[in-house]
């Protein structure tokens, strides 16, 4: 569970159904079970309107759970960057009404957010749970080069090579957490290298 | 001095009849120089010296947020109100000495909003007429659906017609004219923010379908000055300044409040932005809330009060003020 450490570390809450007459759901890996999880609680007929787009893990699980539920639509994507064209067409073509529901690791949740806000749904309007791995997706605030999937503390830029504290300081914009280098006066001290975001 | 009540010494540049019931009230600096900016949907809270008694009432600035050499409102006269609005139509007239607040802004647009979908009742649309001003400078998108009771009694239509075209639609009362309202908030692009202002039981019909069709609280914006409502006269202990005050007929909590002397923070003096909330230590009788401010639950609790349009009955009220 992340924990509010600073005031820009996202939170995240667990899926409860919204009034609405569209609902959209994006998920991957373990984000399946928070809307599984969610069915049970959701009134009967909830899912005859709702899309699902979901990522599986490596595992290739869950697919099913998700089928069971009957959505009017399942899109199974290899990745993130492989659904955006059609998230994005969603989104451009959608009327108020529709909600969001974002479930599975936060760079899932971050990125989409992300893209939801350009469609001009506001955070807090998004329904999000996190599930599954901690790993972050982080900018180099020196090259400005993303790195997905870190899980260490600290972490080598995947750009530049610059070893970073990853901050707790988060961007929406970007949809990732900050690096920033922790041996600029002394290149040659290396702290030692933890895998904390598991 | 409440807290955002600095004042502006202002004097009446003009005054036109706009219809029957409404008249526009043109404020000018008395030392000549601008007036402070402000956005659409601000107000100011004029005060009104009448003899012996002060009212102070809130209205939306209804010019363009662009021109702040004068500030303009409209007010439509109430026959059986407390008396403000019959005031302001009786005896302000050119080159009458005032003075106002600075505007406040409790009712803003959203600029983030993709589209804005604004829906205005009879005086609701004064609001409208500074905020569609500063969208079409800005070349802003917006769309504004106004109901009104007759033509005749439609307050600046022909403007908002004149300057916006299609972008504005008019319902008549009685002309059974009627907002759809279910088909009009379910074909609105994402990104759509929706502002209302008029009557409460509009405010209210708007804002439960827009949360039954699926519109996020943040999307919904609407502003209601409750006008403090006459009652019966009662007694209140202000247990800080240790006074015990009666509060008239026609006064408000708020205003018995300040004839005794203490000056109590304040800021919209209709309910609706919670800077006058005020705990109450203990009480024996009912409480009349007639707020947007304070959930249900605080109404239930009988542990606090807007004193600015909320009223009791009862044997005694003792207040932390």
């Amino acid at each position: 569970m992340a924990a509010k450490t600073i005031i820009s570390r996202p939170i995240y809450g667990t899926l409860s159904p919204q009034p609405g007459t569209h609902h959209l759901f994006l998920a991957d890996a373990e984000g399946a079970l928070a809307i599984t999880d969610m069915a049970a609680r959701a009134p009967g007929g909830f899912f005859d309107g709702a899309e699902i787009v979901f990522i599986p893990g490596p595992d290739g699980q869950y697919v099913a759970a998700l089928e069971a539920l009957k959505p009017a639509q399942l899109h199974i994507a290899p990745s993130f960057a492989s659904l955006l064209p059609r998230l994005r067409q969603t989104l451009t073509n959608a009327h108020m009404g529709l909600r969001l529901y974002l479930a599975g690791t936060e760079g899932l949740i971050g990125q989409a957010m992300q893209v939801a806000l350009e469609a001009g749904i506001d955070h807090t309007s998004m329904q999000t749970e996190h599930r599954g791995s901690l790993a972050r997706r982080m900018q180099c605030v020196h090259c400005k080069g993303i790195t997905e999937n870190v899980t260490t503390q600290p972490a080598t830029c995947s750009h530049c090579g610059l070893l970073l504290l990853v901050r707790d300081h988060y961007s929406r914009r970007l949809a990732a957490f900050q690096g920033v280098c922790i041996n600029a006066e002394d290149r040659s001290e290396i702290p030692p290298m933890e895998e904390i975001f598991r | 001095m409440s807290a955002g009540t600095t004042k502006l010494d202002v004097v009446v540049s003009d005054v036109v009849p706009v219809n029957d019931l409404v008249t526009r009230f043109h404020f000018r600096r008395r030392d000549g120089e601008l007036l402070p900016t402000f956005s659409g949907g601000a107000h100011v809270v004029v005060e009104m010296r009448d003899g012996e008694r002060t009212r102070l009432n809130p209205y939306s600035l209804m010019g363009s947020p662009l021109d702040t050499r004068e500030y303009t409102i409209s007010v439509r006269r109430d026959d059986v109100g407390r008396g403000g609005s019959l005031f302001m139509h009786r005896s302000v007239k050119p080159g009458l000495e005032m003075v106002i607040s600075y505007p406040v802004n409790l009712f803003s647009l959203d600029l983030r909003a993709k589209k804005h979908l604004m829906l205005a009742g009879g005086i609701g649309i004064t609001p409208f007429m500074a905020q569609t001003a500063q969208l079409a400078g800005e070349g802003g998108n917006f769309e504004l659906h106004y109901t009104c009771r007759t033509a005749s009694l439609g307050t600046y239509a022909d403007v908002l017609r004149e300057r916006y075209g299609r972008r504005v639609r008019l319902y008549h009362d009685d002309r059974e004219e009627r907002i759809e309202l279910d088909r009009m908030l379910s074909s609105q692009p994402l990104g759509t923010h929706l502002y209302v202002c008029g009557p409460a039981g509009m405010i209210n019909w708007v804002r439960d379908r827009a949360a039954a069709l699926g519109w996020p609280p943040e999307t919904v914006h609407y502003e209601h000055f409750a006008a403090p409502q006459p009652g019966l006269p009662f007694d209140v202990t202000l247990a800080v300044s240790g006074k015990t005050i009666r509060v008239g007929e026609q006064q408000s909590l708020l205003e018995a409040i300040e004839a005794a002397g203490v000056d109590p923070p304040y800021l919209c003096r209709g309910g609706v932005c919670g800077q006058c909330e005020t705990n109450v230590i203990s009480c024996d009788g009912k409480f009349i809330h007639n707020d947007h401010w304070l959930s249900e639950e605080d109404h239930r609790s009988g542990r606090k009060i807007m004193p600015c349009v909320s009223r009791f009955e009862g044997r005694s009220l003792v207040l932390e003020r």
